[in-house]
């Protein structure tokens, strides 16, 4: 079906572009851009009060498939990112098996070609299952499609295995992203070593983790001249350490998840398994240094390191629970209540940092409205108040520390491909 | 009767970075007419009858020794092999010791092959016979370099501005620095292609471009010079697999079309087919490697007149 999107404002960072416009989508593609466009076989929408912006695009999703349905799949998965107005979705590699070959690689491609309601692109693991000893076949993964090339949530402990993978994927022009947190200092840790853990008893995981290792893989980037993406950035200094890094031409970048922008450590005082994330929700003044490394250009874009998790997993004692949360359906309300209704970030910098930011990170031929691209659209109503209720999300993961939050904004429509894959917040399916 | 042009001003043969443009070229000139030797019914001339030559290898190479071995015979000299493990030095021996002991045999030329760089030097260091270096650990391999540099010879008037594209594991190569040397000297474009993890940090500084894109480096090359690769880097974790290194760093009909028609294939043996080499091309018309070893013999043949007899215009069809 094509679609005229009548009298929306048309946000396009790409061109800088925001203003009242009228988008003609055919045959999946963004056909028309302008004033007053007519067209006869396409459904008419009216966009008045609603936001017309590139396709959400979220580079850290973890989506649990294959081997770990229970927690997420293909179709829960990508039903979560349309809800929550994401187009493409990049997976992490944790899943069973690792994303270590190409052939895994080229078995989620597949079932996201059939399953998907998204697009889905992958990340391949930097070491052989994960394991932090042997190189993936880092090559044949990117020619097979992987986007980038992580072990994620492993920190990578042996710095000659950081070097070579490093210099391994350089080779390609690919990012490398890493989970920058020394090992041995967070071991037993399940929350931000602080206030709060001195009062509660929780082991603390030290900011002081963090900042080590993204030291630690900032000074090998450089070193070996690779494309570094630091994923969840979530302490002070470390955003101080990338800020350096940068402006001395190191070429790294950084993410930073709705939740390190939202939320401190005092979401643990109740012991709420669904405040346990990795790296840890941390002190007010680190979420502060997150927020202005946002805002200066430290920190890239925006993630959501959504993590599901069955229901059962989460529902135990703090301690026992597994690190992690489904972010997909909450980001874009997160961000747009807690950046944009403060007037801290407008929406053309909220675009940026949540689609053509990761788009480029990811080298990936999206993030754009102009006219010939593929309709990846979506459609925002800015301020629309809504309560989060995980009973409605469309994730297997119920778990998130947003529960019951009053939020200002949401996605309203998702377009991808020239589809209509979600509209009010329903996702629509054949 | 050969007539080289200059005589080598040198005793020992350790790298080509330390022979001139002019020494290189009495080396190549004499080895064409050893050529001639080699392919004659009665291989046997008594040009260093009354010579010695020890090969004295630390590390195993059936390919170099043999051919040192036949250059030393077929010039009437007597050869002996010595084929032993480094490790001789638990036994107390050190290499000065091993070479004391060869030395003191009246020994005129060592040929050594070792695993540690600077050990041909070393050996200069200690005893007086003529010292060839047959391989110094990833430093110095002079005769391979001195036989491509024959073969690319045979084919081009001028190495001058000869686009050479050496592709594969150049951290670990004595192969490819002396190579690089020697080419460097007669003008050629070289060019290194591999994965980053197998190209030396600060690899420019040699005088070369760097691709880590073997595509790329192959635009219009007239010389690919294929490297063994070794398994251990594998299992020492700088490259993921073969076969990922055989689908983006292999040499095959494909990626040799990228090439100059007509452009040769070198590589300096023995060959994983499969890996770096895919086995239709290592054997094509382009393929020179054949050709390589009778140039090794001819090379080494030269190089052992050189340095007993000098630039003296010895009879050599007696
Ligand atoms: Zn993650």
């Amino acid at each position: 079906m094509n679609y005229l999107l009548k009298g929306g404002r048309v946000i396009n960072p790409a061109e800088q572009f925001d203003g009242l416009m009228d988008v003609l989508i055919e045959e999946g593609k963004i056909a028309k851009i302008g004033k007053k466009i007519t067209a006869k076989d396409a459904k008419v929408m009216d966009m008045t009060g609603l936001v017309i912006t590139p396709g959400l695009i979220d580079m850290h999703v973890h989506l649990r498939d294959p081997g770990l349905e229970a927690k997420e799949d293909m179709a829960s998965g990508t039903r979560a990112a349309a809800a929550g107005g994401f187009t493409t979705i990049a997976c992490m590699p944790n899943t069973k098996p690792i994303v270590d070959s190409s052939i895994v690689v080229e078995g989620i491609l597949r079932r996201a070609a059939v399953e998907g309601l998204v697009h889905v692109a992958v990340i391949g693991s930097v070491s052989k299952g994960e394991s932090g000893k042997e190189l993936a076949e880092i090559g044949d993964m990117i020619l097979s499609g992987a986007v980038a090339i992580s072990d994620d949530g492993i920190y990578i402990n042996q710095a000659n295995l950081l070097k070579t993978g490093m210099e391994y994927t350089s080779m390609f022009d690919r990012i490398f992203i890493t989970h920058a947190e020394e090992k041995s200092l967070v071991e037993e840790g399940v929350m931000h070593e602080g206030k709060i853990s001195a009062k509660l008893g929780l082991k603390g995981r030290p900011s002081i983790a963090e900042d080590i290792a993204v030291a630690r893989n900032i000074m090998l980037a450089e070193y070996t001249d690779t494309r570094l993406h630091i994923a969840h950035v979530s302490s002070r200094e470390s955003v101080e350490l990338i800020r350096q890094a940068k402006a001395r031409g190191v070429k790294v970048t950084a993410e930073a998840t709705p939740h390190h922008l939202a939320l401190t450590d005092e979401a643990v005082l109740t012991f709420s398994t669904a405040a346990k994330v990795c790296p840890p929700l941390r002190s007010a003044e680190h979420v502060q240094a997150v927020r202005q490394g946002l805002l200066d250009g430290t920190i890239d874009a925006i993630a959501t390191d959504h993590a599901p998790h069955a229901f059962e997993e989460k529902d135990c004692e703090y301690n026992d629970a597994p690190n992690g949360f489904a972010g997909l359906e909450t980001a874009l309300g997160v961000v747009l209540t807690e950046l944009y209704h403060t007037k801290l970030m407008s929406l053309m910098d909220i675009v940026n940092k949540m689609s053509v930011a990761p788009a480029q990170l990811l080298n990936l031929k999206a993030g754009v409205l102009k006219v010939g691209a593929s309709a990846d659209i979506t459609i925002i109503n800015p301020e629309l108040s809504w309560t989060v209720d995980s009973t409605g999300f469309y994730t297997k993961g119920k778990s998130t520390p947003f529960e019951g939050r009053k939020l200002i904004g949401k996605a309203v429509g998702t377009f991808v491909g020239g589809r209509l894959m979600m509209e009010q917040g329903n996702v629509l399916s054949e | 009767m050969i007539k080289t042009p200059v005589s080598l001003r040198r005793k020992n043969i350790l790298d080509l970075a330390s022979l001139s443009k002019e020494e290189i070229e009495s080396i190549l000139i004499t080895a064409k007419e050893m050529k001639n030797v080699i392919n004659r019914d009665i291989k046997k001339v008594p040009t260093l009858r009354g010579k010695s030559v020890v090969n004295l290898f630390f590390e195993p190479s059936t390919r170099t020794r043999t051919s040192f071995e036949l250059a030393g015979k077929y010039l009437g000299a007597d050869v002996v092999n010595i084929t032993t493990s480094s490790s001789s030095v638990v036994k107390g021996e050190s290499l000065r010791d091993t070479l004391m002991t060869v030395e003191a045999m009246g020994v005129d030329v060592i040929v050594m092959r070792h695993k540690a760089e600077g050990a041909a030097l070393f050996a200069t260091q200690c005893v007086s016979p003529v010292i060839i270096n047959a391989g110094d650990g990833a430093h110095a391999h002079p005769t391979q370099g001195l036989l491509d540099l024959f073969t690319m010879k045979q084919h081009y008037d001028s190495l001058s501005g000869l686009k050479v594209v050496i592709v594969g594991d150049i951290t670990h190569s004595r192969v490819a620095r002396s190579n690089i040397a020697g080419l460097a000297k007669f003008g050629a474009d070289v060019h290194l292609a591999g994965p980053k993890t197998l190209i030396p940090k600060d690899a420019e500084s040699l005088g070369v471009t760097v691709h880590y894109n073997v595509e790329e480096a192959l635009k219009d090359a007239d010389v690919v010079n294929v490297l063994r690769i070794q398994l251990e880097r594998q299992k020492s974790g700088l490259f993921p697999s073969p076969r990922e290194y055989a689908r983006i760093f292999g040499m095959n009909s494909k990626r040799l079309a990228l090439a100059k028609p007509g452009a040769l294939l070198l590589h300096p043996g023995p060959m994983n087919r499969g890996l770096e080499i895919s086995p239709d091309i290592a054997y094509s018309d382009q393929s020179m490697i054949a050709g390589q070893v009778q140039n090794g013999l001819a090379v080494r043949m030269a190089l052992l007149f050189l340095v007993t007899l000098g630039g003296k215009n010895i009879e050599l069809l007696a």
